[in-house]
This record gives C-alpha cells, sequence and structure tokens, in this order.
C-alpha cells in the first residue's frame, strides 16, 4: 500500500479538475430538505467524470489485492467509486490500526479510577469530587514534513477537538517533537514552521501549551514527528459518546464548511515517503483556529442544554470515518444525504465530500425535540449547522448525492472486517553492554558538562516554548522547563501533573527495555513534582511494519509498555498509531512517545526542581552503576552511539517514587527533579540553573564520568534542609532504597572536587545559547 | 465596582479577566456579547480582554473595532467612563479610534510568552494607583503583535503629556532595549487617551494576581481601579 500514492493523486487530478474557490464561502444559506447548497452558486458546475473501478484503481487507493477481492465478496460486488473511496479511508493502516490491533490488545487498559479506555475519541479518567480528565496525544507526522506550519497547526486542532468531542474543556497542551539533524538543510525550516504552528494554533484557540519535549536526530533528517496532546476536564457524569442511538434520528452536521483540503490525508499518513513527498502538499489540511475555539464554545453549550446524543469529530477520514463510527458504534444504520453537506466550493463529487478532510467540523446525533435549540446557539457562533442525514434500523451505511444512491454498504463490516494483520516480526539482536573501563574519558569532567548543557538535545528549549502561551486560563503553577508541568485544577486545591517522554535510542538499541523505560521515565516525572500518576496515553511512531525488522520494534516496544503500564499500575486508556515513518527506506528511530497524567491534592505541595537555598543536603535517590550504554556522553563527548540501554527495574522505580514522593507531599523536599538523559552532573546542573545557587559535590564514589554521566534508571536528586540528611538517608535504607549524600547547596557556583569550579552564570549561558544561537543561522 | 467585560468571538482570556476581577475587588463582572448595543446600566468600567477576536486574520483588533458593542463603549469613553483593553484589547482600543498608534509585529517576529518588568510611570491616574510611581512590576505577556508604533508627533505628545503609564524595562527598572520584550518604541507597554481615562496594555496583570501562581503584582492594577470607584462613591 505503500507504493500506491502517487497514483492515487493522479486519479485524483483527472476526475476532479481544480476550480475556483467559492468566494462566497461566508454567505450562510438556510437549507431546505433537499436543497443543495450550491443552488446559490453562479456559473456553469463542472460534473466530476468519476474513473471505472478496477484492481489497478483499488491499488492506487492503497489497498492490496486481497483487501480489494475480499471487499467484492463482503458487498458481492464491484464496489462503485465513491465505496472505494470509503473503503480505502476506513481500511488505511491510519484508520484501521490493521497492522498494530492485535498488539494494542495486550496493553493494560484498566483501574478503578479508568472511566473511558481506548476506543472513544480520548481516554477518561475520574479524578475525584465529581470530575474528570479527558486526555489523548496523537501524531501528524506526515503533514508537518510536508508543510510545517499546517501540519503542526491542525495536529493540535484535531487533538483538541477528540478532547471537546468528549465535553471537556481544554485546560492544557503539551507536545513531543522529534527533527532531523540539526546540520540537515531541511532541519531548522522544520522546527520553525512546526512551533510556529503549534503555537499559532493554541495560542489562538486560548489553551495553555505547557510542556513537551523536543530532540534532534538524523534519522528524523526525512521524517519528523509531531506528537500533539491535549487535556481537557469535564464532569465526570457528564462524558460524551459517538454511540448513537434511537432510529430515525437527525444527524447534524456542524462547524466548518466542507472543501477539497486533505482529501486522502489519512492514505497519506499510511504510505511511506519517496522522492514525490512534495507532490503530496495538497492533502495537508488548512487550520482555522477561529473557528475551532467557536466549535468549543457552541458545542460545550448545546451539550450543557442537553441537546446531544451523540457527537464525533470529523478527523481522518472526515465524513466517512465519523458517520461509520457513530453508527456502527450504535449499532444503527446511517443514511447521508450529501446534497445538504455545506460546501465551500462547487462542483464537489460525493467522493471527495466523503474523504475530504477539512478542519474544524463535527458530527452529531441531537435530540429531535432539541434541533430548533441546538440551531439557535451554533448560529449565533456563526458556525453551519446543517441536518445531513439520519440512523436508520438496516445497518447499511447509505450515501445519496443528486439523486443517486453513491453508496450502500454495511455498516458494521465497515469497520469490523478491516483487515487485522499479524504481521511477521522480528527482534533485533541485543547490542553487547558497554563497560566503563571501555571509556576513556578524552576531556574532564566539568569541561564535558559544559559542552553536554550546550548540545541540541539537552539545551534549554527556551526558544521553542516561549512561542506558546502557557499561563492562559490562569493555573498554570508550573510553567515549561521542569520535570512536568503542574496545572490548577479549576480553583485548587487539586492539580494535574502532565509530561510526555520517550527515549529513542533507548528503543532503537532494545525496543523491549526503550518501551519499559518510556513509561517509567513519565511515571518519575510526575512524581518529581509530587503528583500520583494515573494514566497514559500511548502515542507509537514507527517505520514501516511491511518490514520484519520494524514490525519487531513495534511488537517488543508495546511489550515493554504494558510490562511498565502493569507493573506501576499505570493504565493506557488513549493512543495513537503512526507507522511508515520512513523516507527512501530510512526509518525513524522507533519512538514511542508516552504522555502521562499525574494528580497531585493540593498544588502549593508540588516540588520544583530548582535549588532553594544554599547549605541544604543534596541526596540521590536510586543505584548508580555508571551505566553509561546509550548514554548522551558516550554519544557527544566520545562519538559512540552504541551498547545496551540502561534497564528498568520496575519494582525498585515504584519503590523509589514512593519514597520521593512521600518526601515531597510531607514537605521534607525542598527540591525534586529526576535524573534522565545526560545523568546526575546535567540534573545537578539544572536545578542550580533554574535557582541561580551552585553546590559543592563530593569526589565521585566510581569512575567519575560513569557515576556523573551514566544515565542509570529510577533515580531522583532531592534536596532537605541539612539537619534531617542523616534521618532522610535512614527512612531510605529503611525502605529499601538506595541513597547517598552528593554534597550541599552553596553559593553560586558548581563545585566538585579536584575539578575547576563553573559559575551558574556560565552554565546558563551555555545551557541556553544553542537553540536560538541555531535559529538565527549561527550553526548548522 | 461594576465592570463589564466585552466577549468577541475568538477573545480567549475573558474568563481570566473574570475570575481576576471577583479575586480581586469582589464582584463579578458582566459578560457582554459583541451583538450587544448597550452597556448594562450604572456600568462603571468596560474591559476588553485578550485573545484573537475573529481569528485576528484582518488586522489585529480590527473587525472587532467595528462591533455593534462598541459605539456604546465610545459612548461610554466620551462621557469619562474608564475603559482598558488588555493585548487584543488595547488592540481593538487603537483600530477603534479610542487610542492613538498601532501594534506591529514584534520585532522578532515570533509569539512571545514571557514574564516582563514593567515600570509604573505614573500612580495618579485611576489605573495605576494601586502602584507607585517608579514601581516595577512583573506580568506575563503573550502576544505576536505588541510593538507599538506611532507617528513623532503623537509619541512625543503621549511622552510630552505623560500619557505613557507603563514601560518595559530590566528589572531594576532601568531602560534597555534586552529587555524590551516586543521591540515598542520607547519602550512603550501601556498608554492613556488624552482624558486619561482609556487605557491599552499589552500585558496580561490578570493572570499575576495569585502568589501561588507566580506572582501577585498584577492585583495593584485591578484593586486601584476598585479603591477609586470606592472613593468616588
Amino acid at each position: 500500500m505503500a507504493k500506491g500514492s502517487r497514483k492515487t493523486r493522479e486519479a485524483l487530478r483527472t476526475h476532479a479538475p481544480p476550480e475556483k474557490l467559492n468566494r462566497k464561502s461566508g454567505q450562510r444559506t438556510k437549507l431546505k430538505p433537499g436543497a443543495s447548497p450550491r443552488a446559490d452558486a453562479t456559473g456553469p458546475v463542472r460534473r466530476p467524470i468519476e474513473p471505472r473501478v478496477s484492481a489497478a484503481l483499488a491499488a492506487a487507493h492503497g489497498l492490496t489485492a486481497q483487501e480489494y477481492a475480499h471487499i467484492r465478496s463482503l458487498i458481492g460486488r464491484t464496489p462503485t467509486f465513491t465505496e472505494l473511496g470509503i473503503f480505502s479511508a476506513m481500511w488505511n493502516e491510519h484508520c484501521s490500526y490493521k497492522s498494530s490491533k492485535i498488539h494494542l490488545r495486550t496493553l493494560p487498559t484498566a483501574a478503578p479510577w479508568v472511566i473511558q479506555g481506548p476506543g472513544e475519541n480520548a481516554g477518561v479518567i475520574d479524578i475525584g469530587s465529581g470530575l474528570a480528565v479527558v486526555f489523548k496525544m496523537e501524531s501528524h507526522n506526515h503533514p508537518s514534513y510536508i508543510e510545517p506550519y499546517q501540519g503542526a497547526a491542525t495536529g493540535v486542532g484535531g487533538i483538541l477537538r477528540d478532547v471537546f468531542t468528549m465535553g471537556a474543556r481544554p485546560i492544557a497542551c503539551l507536545n513531543a517533537l522529534s527533527f532531523g539533524a540539526p546540520s540537515h538543510p531541511r532541519t531548522r525550516h522544520l522546527v520553525s514552521g512546526v512551533v510556529a504552528g503549534i503555537g499559532g494554533y493554541g495560542n489562538s484557540f486560548g489553551v495553555p501549551t505547557v510542556g513537551g519535549s523536543v530532540r534532534f536526530h538524523t534519522r528524523y533528517d526525512g521524517n519528523c514527528l509531531v506528537n500533539a496532546m491535549a487535556v481537557g476536564l469535564a464532569e465526570s457524569d457528564k462524558i460524551f459518546y459517538a454511540a448513537a442511538s434511537g432510529i430515525g434520528m437527525p444527524i447534524v452536521y456542524l462547524g466548518s464548511k466542507t472543501g477539497r483540503d486533505g482529501i486522502h490525508g489519512a492514505s497519506m499518513a499510511s504510505a511511506e515517503f519517496g522522492e514525490d513527498t512534495e507532490e503530496k502538499r495538497p492533502t495537508v489540511q488548512v487550520g482555522d483556529p477561529f473557528s475551532e475555539k467557536l466549535l468549543l464554545e457552541a458545542c460545550l453549550e448545546i451539550m450543557a442544554k442537553g441537546c446531544v446524543v451523540a457527537i464525533q469529530d470529523m478527523g481522518a477520514a472526515g465524513l466517512t470515518c465519523s458517520a461509520v463510527e457513530m453508527g456502527a458504534k450504535g449499532g444503527l444504520g446511517v443514511t447521508l444525504d450529501l446534497d445538504r453537506v455545506p460546501c465551500r466550493e462547487r462542483g464537489m463529487s460525493a467522493y471527495e465530500m466523503m474523504l475530504s478532510e477539512s478542519q474544524e467540523r463535527m458530527l452529531m446525533v441531537l435530540k429531535p425535540e432539541k434541533e430548533k435549540e441546538a440551531e439557535g446557539i451554533f448560529r449565533k457562533w456563526g458556525l453551519d449547522f446543517a441536518v445531513v442525514g439520519e440512523t436508520t434500523a438496516g445497518m447499511r451505511f447509505v450515501v445519496r448525492h443528486r439523486g443517486r444512491i453513491k453508496a450502500d454498504l454495511p455498516i458494521k463490516e465497515l469497520g469490523d472486517q478491516a483487515p487485522v494483520y499479524d504481521r511477521a516480526h522480528v527482534s533485533a539482536r541485543m547490542p553487547a553492554s558497554v563497560q566503563i573501563a571501555d571509556v576513556i574519558p578524552p576531556i574532564p569532567t566539568m569541561e564535558a558538562l559544559l559542552r553536554l548543557l550546550g548540545e541540541p538535545d539537552l539545551c534549554s528549549k527556551r526558544w521553542v516554548w516561549e512561542q506558546y502561551d502557557y499561563v492562559i486560563l490562569g493555573n498554570t503553577v508550573q510553567r515549561p522547563g521542569g520535570d512536568a508541568a503542574v496545572v490548577r485544577v479549576n480553583d485548587g486545591p487539586k492539580a494535574l501533573a502532565l509530561t510526555t517522554d520517550v527515549t529513542p535510542r533507548y528503543c532503537e538499541a532494545d525496543a523491549f527495555e526503550g518501551g519499559k523505560q518510556a513509561v517509567a521515565e513519565a511515571w518519575r516525572n510526575l512524581t518529581a513534582v509530587g503528583a500520583r500518576p494515573l494514566a497514559v496515553t500511548d502515542n507509537l511512531n514507527f517505520g514501516n511494519p511491511e518490514r520484519p525488522e520494524i514490525m519487531g520494534q513495534l511488537v517488543d516496544a508495546i511489550r515493554g509498555i504494558a510490562h511498565a503500564c502493569q507493573a506501576l499500575e499505570f493504565p493506557v486508556v488513549s493512543g495513537n498509531v503512526s507507522l511508515y515513518n520512513e523516507t527512501s527506506g530510512r526509518a525513524i528511530l522507533p519512538t514511542p512517545t508516552i504522555g502521562a497524567v499525574g494528580l497531585i491534592d493540593d498544588y502549593a505541595k508540588a516540588a520544583t526542581l530548582a535549588f532553594k537555598a544554599p547549605d541544604e543536603a543534596i541526596l540521590l535517590i536510586g543505584e548508580t552503576a555508571g551505566w553509561l550504554g546509550q548514554s548522551i556522553y558516550l554519544r557527544e563527548i566520545c562519538e559512540r552511539e552504541e551498547g545496551a540501554p540502561p534497564p528498568v527495574d520496575l519494582a525498585a522505580e515504584r519503590r523509589h517514587g514512593d519514597l520521593v514522593r512521600a518526601l515531597i507531599v510531607e514537605g521534607i523536599a525542598t527540591a525534586a527533579h529526576d535524573v534522565s538523559d545526560g545523568g546526575l552532573l546535567i540534573a545537578l546542573a539544572e536545578m542550580a540553573m533554574a535557582s541561580g545557587i551552585g553546590a559543592e559535590l563530593d569526589r565521585a564514589p566510581l569512575a567519575a564520568h560513569a557515576f556523573w554521566f551514566g544515565e542509570d534508571q529510577g533515580r531522583y536528586v532531592v534536596t532537605v534542609k541539612a539537619a534531617v540528611a542523616e534521618k532522610v538517608l535512614a527512612r531510605a535504607r529503611a525502605s529499601g532504597v538506595p541513597a547517598r549524600q552528593l554534597g550541599f547547596t552553596a553559593a553560586d557556583s558548581l563545585i566538585l572536587q579536584d575539578e575547576r569550579a563553573i559559575p551558574v552564570a556560565r552554565l546558563r549561558e551555555r545551557f541556553e545559547g544553542w537553540l536560538p544561537a541555531y535559529m538565527a543561522g549561527a550553526h548548522g | 465596582m461594576r465592570a463589564a467585560v466585552l466577549v468577541f468571538p475568538g477573545i480567549n482570556r475573558e474568563r481570566d479577566m473574570a475570575r481576576a476581577l471577583k479575586l480581586v475587588c469582589g464582584h463579578e463582572p458582566a459578560m457582554l456579547w459583541h451583538l450587544e448595543t448597550a452597556l448594562p446600566e450604572g456600568t462603571d468600567l468596560v474591559v476588553v480582554p485578550g485573545g484573537f477576536s475573529y481569528g485576528d486574520y484582518l488586522r489585529c483588533g480590527a473587525i472587532a473595532a467595528r462591533a455593534p458593542i462598541m459605539d456604546a463603549v465610545r459612548a461610554h469613553a466620551a462621557a469619562g467612563g474608564l475603559v482598558l483593553g488588555v493585548c487584543n484589547g488595547f488592540q481593538i482600543l487603537c483600530e477603534a479610534g479610542l487610542l492613538p498608534g498601532v501594534l506591529m509585529r514584534n520585532a522578532a517576529l515570533k509569539f512571545i510568552c514571557r514574564d516582563v518588568h514593567l515600570r509604573v510611570e505614573r500612580s495618579d491616574s485611576p489605573f495605576t494607583r494601586g502602584y507607585n510611581a517608579g514601581q516595577v512590576i512583573r506580568v506575563p505577556t503573550a502576544h505576536g503583535e505588541g510593538n507599538y508604533v506611532a507617528d513623532q508627533d503623537t509619541i512625543d505628545r503621549l511622552e510630552g503629556e505623560g500619557r505613557v503609564l507603563f514601560r518595559y524595562t530590566a528589572p531594576d527598572g532601568t531602560l534597555d532595549p534586552a529587555w524590551n520584550v516586543n521591540g515598542a518604541t520607547n519602550a512603550i507597554a501601556g498608554i492613556l487617551n488624552e482624558r486619561g481615562n482609556v487605557l491599552g496594555l499589552m500585558p496580561h496583570p490578570e493572570n499575576h494576581v495569585e502568589a501561588t501562581l507566580g506572582s501577585t503584582d498584577g492585583r495593584g492594577l485591578l484593586a486601584g481601579l476598585s479603591d477609586h470607584f470606592a472613593r468616588a462613591a
């Protein structure tokens, strides 16, 4: 299915000649049943000519010969052109999860606090006091590479819709971005466009973007990753679902008009990139955050007024996917009358309308007696509102257009009979562990620290997050730059801790350990601010699943995620899979991004990573063996990208985290920070830079470079008043948690025994310098 | 103090403003839809909040400035009533002709969300009686187009008549281009109209009203207004 996309575009061109946009789009005509929205348009309307459906055309739609044969036997005839389009939309990787489905089923999804697990628009968890958190993460990788601003913007728009479709008001956004090597000629353009797009959409919509991660690696050169997460708040007994109910109920189209943008977007996202990537630009949608903001307010208003039976946003594969899901989930048929669909362009065919991915649209089943009230609310917000169909008893999906039946398909089978593949998979060979003795430090410790702080993956991402409004809504307790963002719930005292994490180089070396680590790292980041980790959303970004070694990465990573989620009681409640992230045969690093949510009972007690005062004891929680394999030190300082990644001991993880959380909640820890990328000395430098206060550190108990830069897992740095240090260490021992004192906070320099001291101001200069200079064109 | 907060389609900081007014002044403000043509009886203060009215797809604030409610706001200002425009609200007041000048794209050509330091130039205005002249406050900015520009005559008049109420400065209150977040002329962050009853301000005092969320420096503006009306009553 990877090879057909070019032909698809050609097919589209032949049957749908480009036409001028209807500039009358601002005009809102009240539609009588059956009236055509194009009736007011003047000038000749070119009727598209439909190509003949054949095996070749099916292949051009990304359907394999077997899949096409299955379709023919399912409906007992050759599908119409519109039906072929519908099948290709429903059965592509993006919508059907056909390669990942059997493996995703192994993920733990239940816990007493889970209200809704995977399968709806977003996951829902209970946070007490009658409130629920609705959240999900989704990728918009392919569109963002082709058109970074709009690709990223509509990624944010799509995930926000997923959340407010369920009745939640979005309260925060996060993201996880992976770009190619800084030296790659396209990287700067992509960083600049993607960041502006995320900001452009979220800022205008009015949701704070409070956290995320940004990384660079040559394996993302031809395929950047844009994973966007949205978090919303709802009353736990007022969650809205997609399943329609009742026969003969009106199906209402809401939001913006349908245009020709994004046709085949989901199919594009299900194919790898080749030489023709640039040709795919027209498959990217264009975002309109203003309309989305209006759609949010209008939807929440009609939900509050009790008008809504079922609701589904039009995301990937637009009208097709949303209508089929509403019917199939409710055990009902659906009939759509396309003549009533508000269109932005004249002469759109049924095929185009069914596959358009125009943004900011919703489909709803309304209570018939509330139709007038709902329409009034939508008109007030200046949005389109049209009854475009109804639910039926027949379990058929029927599409009518210009007096003809363009599609008549079994609705249940459209989704249920989508192919499911148990693709061949092989696990990668385990790389050997890197021994400390095999790594000779080429430069002194403090010099290495300075170098690493100015390294693209470790340096400050201020240049990025300052383009996002992170203060709007007035609840951002902890802003970007810490372990996890902390966002107050309404007026408090509860707050949510939010983070996104994954370490792709670990996953590349060992996908199982990497999958585990991504979950553990997220759990650790939530813990480090004092939160109780509750649930995760996973966004699995991989290459072409038809290659057994890539499929092996996916299978192993899912196994690792399942393992960690089980051990940490951290269920997966929503997620998204993005495959075919390759260009010209080279895959991205396996990147199973984990977005996670934790709960803080009293936001005033949340911990931050900044040192608070001089002369406090600095304690390290967790075991340090000096694991250099796959460390940033080994990669950047020794120029060796090798070895097994650090293993995660999940039982220890839990013990260590539970102790740290208790120290925070009891007010004993004055600062807390998890130790991750770059190791211990980087973590300490970050704590110093966040405060301006330095530290005096004792000599390393093992080889200095391994102790300070090893990336052993399950570790935290906390500070406590000097007087209680011994007591805390004893408590750790009693809980079976390794802990040691590293030294004291002091003055304004970072001081290591036998090494030169570095002023915190100098660390900051390095840390803050790289990204702005790079974006200004200084290097790379 | 009876406040009315205007709501245009695309405005998104109206809840922040209403919440801050409630918290600091103790009164729930009236929320006023853009299609209204009159202010509620006895309105003391009109607030034009931040956001992206009409998506800011034309010039920022240009469409909102022509909304039905704006005639009532002009009449309120003409009668000496107080009007506060924050961020998009400042842009709207400029477009509505209630304040001179225009807010151009930030000098760095990027949206910037950052805490800035503002020097309060005068404390004898109803908007700044909660501060001392020369006091430096820390409040967040979040805008892409806050670079204040006007012709030289207008700038000279604003400066000469003491109508520059807030300026971007270093934390110690000194003028320094490095701290002028958007490159505004004379580091102007907030200005008054001729009569002194209309204030436009780029940063968001309404987002710094709680110590646990970073700072209470924004309270002075709202508390000062409340005090102003309490004394007048």
